[in-house]
């Protein structure tokens, strides 16, 4: 935090703070104030890291193996003598230790096609808004364009086509994903650029793609935070989707939709197949969703009062 | 009976940081017909004074003391009972014109639903007298303009809309937010004038809220000056003008540019900033920027008042 | 507005182009074909059935013949369904879709845009928190999450209502209505409440409130149009958005619609089929667009103006 607090921020937020700027703290510093005081996106991160520990370490703790089955304990519910907590599914394998591992795959894929429409999205984003003119104009309306076709479609079809691996998941997901960090990159770029520290610096001859790394992209972390927490649960959802459809990731892998899905089908009789994966899944996007929203508020403090 | 008279008005807000004080103890009264002018740097809490007769504190702002409007107080008024007196007896105008007009309502629409509500006429009548009104601001062709939309008029227009949507109930006391201040030079004279004239054909009191010297003196009878939240000077224009007891006030004007004056004597800004809200200062609030300041004023000097009827707070007891 | 509908309109065309271009090309690229499956045709019958689709034929000219049939609004014969055309599969799925996609669309604007006025009202209440609590959960529960446990309770359990299935009938609808609209209706609720706490922040609210109208009177004539204005904008993207979820939702339910076919014919690589949803979903989506630019434009005087001088 403090190492940012030294770079020339151009934040709305100084401004908007009015009064109470009188102490000197940096907008870092005072976005992380306000952060703290948000008590849903805290214990969110808190309840998020618990979860992180949990879906990385907890499988090796667990004494079932993920692919083990447990002929006496079929459809078996919860229960502390048999050792399946969480219970079993039909075919007896542990829904905590399952449970767990489809955890890793979802976050997973949450982790990495973020990153993906990230860089993605911010290049595009940067270049458009930075280049402005024809370049920006002709950029802006592919992006429209393709903000026009159902793009869930085209991940199905994407999946069908070439085949249901992991990485064309990443892939797949990350690719249709870029388009709203785009946008508001770009307008943010567009903003950014007509201040007076990047016509110093080009006026010094610096050249663009070292204005867009060294200024442009810097001034943009703060928004660019914001909906990279809040594009982790949209891709978890995306993931979780297909492979409820049975497009996603494959047997013997699994994940949190795929474990869903499975539960669906005998939740009749074995509920706790469904209702184990459910609360995990809906448990982290509700984290997600209020450390974002938390984070908004925090670096963009425009409609708080 | 005076119109409207604040008495020992307090108010303050909730910050994350603390509470800040806007305005403290504040009184003053205006009567039927007159012109007042409350004067200070931003941040003085003139504007807040108003915003709390009127009702529209922002939710995290409270008033305490009293606003009697008639005799009636405004600060113990609900909401249902404050819209009897808002834009019938009390009516105010905005700083900011270009966003103080609802922009997706027509003019007629704005105006007419004030006249509706609290004459009771019907729409035909309603919108005859809103046209008259526009008329009497001085809107070319009011036939036409009053269908349009705020974004079609320029900003000088759009106060003279505010005016004449003001005054279209025909109210006792008009309140003026900087009415000029986003406003170029010749059309804040012409809303000057126009609020003059209007006062003069109907009674109408005036509240002046400016930074603006040269405003008050061409419109007010009397002038509040106020500091940090604090009432620090009130008196007729003459005797703020010419004989200011304050040495703010008197600060505030040397720092306006004068034709009279040789150049080389320059501007005289006041040094310093107004103190911190949150943390006021003990003693006298101007303190630590007076030049005049001496071991007293680290108490608060209480307001005394001269065999003029010139109010001041300070110790000292001359010509500032 | 007549001329900046039109040319609105003429500007769809490129994205229309560019819909099926991607469509056609992505289908076609993926190794495999509508065939595969039966591995025992003889060659020759393969042939035939290759040439009967014009699929022996060079990509592109494949590409403009298809074309030249989506102008005349003719999908072609069903890979897959032998029997059927696409024209006909689309005529019997999508009234379906339609019904329940229009029906989840009004509930989500209705129910959405009351509670979030009324928690724009009650800002900072425990009303507030708590219908923001729910609306978060609405959009983070996912709709195949929320189904099965609404099926588990209301029809398995309760026994109220069918776990699915679809007659048409009132009770059929509930729950597939239900599941879609929740997202929305989540995030409409939380739209409007922003848009309402900066609509009621801004100056000319303010004005209003110095006129001494009354506060409903503020609100309704005041506040309600701009504080839609931004929902408004949000039901194109929440249209493609119920659009995906039908996907699932129809497939839990059991509901003959447009998303069980699209998921049929994705996975039979039936591309004439596959090629009808998505265009049609796909125009769908770009004339719902237009159409909210339409009625955003006529809430909006300075838009409306602004094109006609």
């Amino acid at each position: 935090m403090t190492k940012q607090a030294e770079k020339p921020i151009i934040d709305p937020f100084e401004a908007a703070l009015g009064v109470s700027d009188v102490k000197g703290r940096s907008p870092w510093e005072h976005a992380w104030h306000r952060l703290l005081k948000n008590r849903a996106a805290i214990y969110s991160a808190y309840i998020m890291a618990g979860m992180l520990v949990l879906v990385m370490l907890g499988p090796l703790v667990v004494s079932w193996e993920s692919d083990f089955t447990d002929w006496d304990y079929t459809s078996a519910a919860p229960s502390l003598e048999s050792g399946h907590w969480f219970g079993t599914d039909a075919v007896g394998r542990d829904i905590l230790v399952r449970t767990l591992e489809g955890g890793r795959i979802s976050l997973l894929v949450g982790l990495v096609a973020t990153i993906v429409s990230l860089v993605i999205g911010v290049t595009y984003g940067a270049v458009a808004g930075y280049y402005g003119g024809n370049t920006d104009r002709i950029m802006m309306r592919i992006v429209d364009i393709i903000y026009a076709l159902p793009f869930m479609f085209f991940v199905i079809l994407l999946m069908v086509v070439f085949g249901r691996h992991i990485v064309l998941i990443f892939v797949a997901i990350g690719a249709v994903n870029w388009l709203d960090m785009a946008r508001i990159v770009r307008g943010q770029t567009l903003s950014l650029k007509n201040m007076e520290f990047i016509e110093a610096a080009r006026a010094c001859g610096v050249p663009p793609w070292g204005i867009i790394r060294r200024h442009i992209i810097p001034n943009l972390l703060g928004i660019v935070i914001v909906y990279v927490t809040l594009t982790i649960p949209q891709v978890i959802l995306v993931e979780s989707f297909l492979s409820f459809l049975g497009l996603g990731v494959q047997e013997p892998m699994s994940s949190w939709g795929a474990l869903v899905s499975d539960g669906a089908q005998d939740m009749e009789s074995a509920p706790w197949t469904l209702i184990a994966p459910a609360l995990f899944l809906t448990v982290t996007l509700y984290c997600f969703n209020y450390i974002g929203d938390g984070l908004r508020d925090a670096l963009d403090p425009k409609d708080r009062l | 009976m005076s119109l409207l008279a604040v008495r020992n008005l307090d108010v303050n807000f909730d910050t994350p940081d603390g509470e800040v004080h806007a305005v403290t103890k504040l009184n003053f009264s205006i009567s039927a017909g007159d012109a007042l002018g409350i004067v200070g740097e931003s941040g003085s809490g003139k504007t807040q004074t108003m915003m709390a007769v009127m009702g529209l504190l922002a939710e995290n702002g409270h008033a305490s003391g009293q606003a009697l409007f008639k005799g009636h107080d405004l600060l113990q008024m609900d909401t249902a009972e404050l819209n009897h007196h808002r834009g019938k007896e009390i009516a105010m105008i905005f700083q900011d014109p270009m966003t103080s007009l609802n922009p997706y309502l027509s003019i007629e629409k704005q105006m007419v639903e004030v006249v509706m509500h609290h004459q009771g006429l019907s729409k035909a009548e309603a919108r005859a007298h809103a046209l008259e009104m526009l008329s009497a601001v001085r809107i070319p062709d009011p036939e036409r303009r009053i269908r349009q939309y705020p974004h079609e008029y320029s900003g000088g227009m759009r106060q003279r809309v505010m005016v004449a949507m003001g005054l279209v109930c025909e109210p006792d006391l008009l309140i003026a937010d900087e009415p000029t201040t986003a406003l170029d030079v010749t059309v804040q004279a012409q809303i000057c004038q126009l609020m003059s004239e209007l006062r003069r054909k109907s009674n109408t009191a005036i509240i002046l809220i400016t930074h603006d010297l040269g405003v008050v003196a061409g419109l007010c009878d009397k002038v509040l000056v106020m500091y940090a939240g604090h009432p620090v000077e009130c008196g007729s224009v003459e005797q703020i003008y010419y004989r200011p007891r304050h040495p703010y006030t008197k600060g505030l004007l040397d720092s306006v540019p004068r034709l009279d004056q040789p150049e080389e004597k320059g501007l005289h800004a006041i040094p310093g900033n107004p103190p911190n809200l949150l943390s006021l200062p003990r003693g006298c609030r101007f303190r630590e920027r007076c030049p005049k300041a001496f071991a007293d004023c680290v108490e608060a000097p209480p307001m005394s008042v001269d065999s003029e009827g010139h109010a001041y707070r300070c110790f000292l007891d001359e010509p500032a | 507005m007549l001329r900046h509908s039109l040319r609105r309109l003429l500007g769809l065309i490129p994205t229309l182009l560019m819909l099926i271009t991607v469509a056609f090309f992505m289908m076609r690229v993926a190794p495999g074909g509508p065939f595969d499956s039966e591995k025992s045709l003889p060659p020759e019958i393969e042939a035939n059935l290759n040439a009967k689709y014009h699929l022996d034929d060079p990509l592109l000219k494949q590409y403009f013949h298809y074309l030249g049939q989506v102008a005349v609004l003719d999908f072609g014969p069903s890979f897959q369904y032998k029997d059927w055309t696409v024209n006909e599969l689309i005529a019997q799925g999508f009234p379906v879709s339609m019904t329940v996609g229009v029906l989840a669309m009004s509930l989500a604007f209705i129910v959405g845009t009351l509670l979030g006025i009324a928690a724009a009202l009650r800002q900072n209440t425990r009303i507030d928190y708590s219908l923001m609590g729910v609306a978060m959960l609405g959009i983070s529960i996912p709709n195949f999450v929320i189904a099965p446990i609404l099926i588990l309770v209301l029809a398995v359990y309760a026994g109220w209502l069918p776990a699915g299935g679809w007659d048409g009938g009132f009770a059929s609808m509930v729950l597939p209505v239900l599941t879609l609209a929740l997202p929305a209706t989540a995030y409409i609720a939380r739209l409007t409440r922003g848009s309402m706490i900066e609509v009621l922040h801004s100056n000319f609210i303010r004005t209003a409130r110095a006129k001494g109208l009354p506060e409903s009177v503020v609100i309704r004539r005041h506040a309600l149009r701009p504080v839609l204005l931004p929902v408004i904008s949000f039901m194109g993207p929440a249209m493609a958005g119920m659009i995906s979820g039908s996907v699932v939702i129809e497939r839990i339910f059991s509901i003959p619609g447009l998303g069980s076919y699209f998921v049929q014919g994705a996975l039979n690589r039936d591309y004439t089929l596959v090629m009808g949803v998505v265009i049609l979903y796909g125009v769908l989506i770009i004339l719902l667009n237009f159409v909210v630019d339409l009625i955003y434009a006529w809430l909006n005087p300075k838009i409306r103006y602004d094109e006609t001088s």
